[in-house]
């Protein structure tokens, strides 16, 4: 079966996102007010699976080895069958 | 006695590096490709500076997962000294072989300049040839080089005396203005428990001829190379 995971990596709570506060700057710029902006990175990623767990599993190992660094990052994974 | 200067796609501080080892330092150093995966015939290596795979996913997170980077680890473990600049610290962390993590600079924009370091610890192979409190004059050029552990992980640091250098004003004291990126307690590099590897933020090649503007980088190198001739 093929699969599609949907892999959403985000600094921390509670680490600085210099990103987010930039942006949150140009928002008020533009005259918009928010309590906060906060980035994260989206892998959209393939793979062929015996099943929904063993997708699961792959990626999860995935996330654990290379996409995320759990120093400072938390991650998390949506699946869905595609075919 | 010789040194390897390991090459990722994307090191661009490998030259440099060579040239003060070979020319300056008067050491024997060759330039080794990330698909080695032997570096037993080497007494020390260094992690060169540049943006390995395009800083792609996080800095240094591709290079910490090639080939090489076993056989660095397993060096490391046998007490070789190993040092990483800049991005080699990123590779360093990533890989595991020293604590924390680099993140985005506080202020998210590239700096290139030209820092003070205090030495924090002599009883490493990279500073042994200085005095503790020695005020160096070394540049940074990073953009994520925002030094970050948990308190458990610092408090430890701290008490096995893991810290290298801290940035610092002219005179030696740690403040924030002259913090270039956030690090936590200005560190500006560490070594790991055993004290034989050395991640830094600074470029002490960019400062190992007086024709630089500076020489103060050049006693790491030199204390590494000492290091080496007396295991």
């Amino acid at each position: 079966m093929q699969y599609q995971a949907d892999v959403t990596i985000e600094l921390k709570a509670g680490m600085l996102d210099p990103e987010g506060t930039t942006i949150k700057r140009a928002l008020e710029h533009l005259g918009y007010e928010t309590d906060s902006v906060r980035t994260a990175k989206k892998y959209t990623i393939t793979l062929e699976a015996e099943s929904i767990h063993d997708a699961r599993e792959n990626v999860e190992e995935m996330c654990q080895k290379l996409i995320a660094n759990p120093i400072i990052h938390n991650y998390a994974i949506s699946l869905r069958e595609t075919e | 006695m010789s040194i390897a200067i390991v090459q990722f796609g994307g090191s661009n501080c490998d030259l440099d590096v060579l040239h003060v080892l070979k020319d300056v330092v008067g050491v024997d150093a060759e330039l080794v490709w990330y698909k080695e995966e032997n570096l037993d015939r080497f007494d020390g290596i260094v992690i060169p500076g540049g943006f390995s795979y395009g800083d792609y996913l996080r800095a240094g997170a591709i290079a910490a997962r090639t080939p090489i980077m076993n056989s660095v680890k397993k060096q490391a473990e046998a007490g070789k000294p190993v040092i990483g600049i800049c991005n080699g610290f990123q590779v360093l962390t990533e890989s595991g072989l020293l604590d924390g993590a680099l993140t985005t600079n506080n202020y998210p924009k590239f700096r290139c300049e030209s820092t003070f370091l205090r030495v924090e610890t002599t009883d490493t192979p990279f500073t042994s040839a200085f005095r503790k409190g020695d005020i160096l004059s070394i540049p940074i050029a990073h953009m994520e080089g925002n030094f970050y552990a948990d308190e458990p992980t610092l408090a430890r640091m701290e008490d096995n005396s893991q810290v290298a250098f801290r940035y610092v004003d002219k005179n030696g004291k740690v403040t924030d203005e002259v913090n270039p990126n956030g690090s936590q307690e200005n560190i500006a590099g560490i070594v790991s428990t055993q004290k034989n590897v050395l991640g830094m933020m600074p470029h002490p090649e960019r400062a190992s001829e007086d024709v630089l503007g500076s020489s103060d980088g050049l006693k790491i190198f030199k204390s590494m190379a000492e290091y080496i001739s007396g295991r």
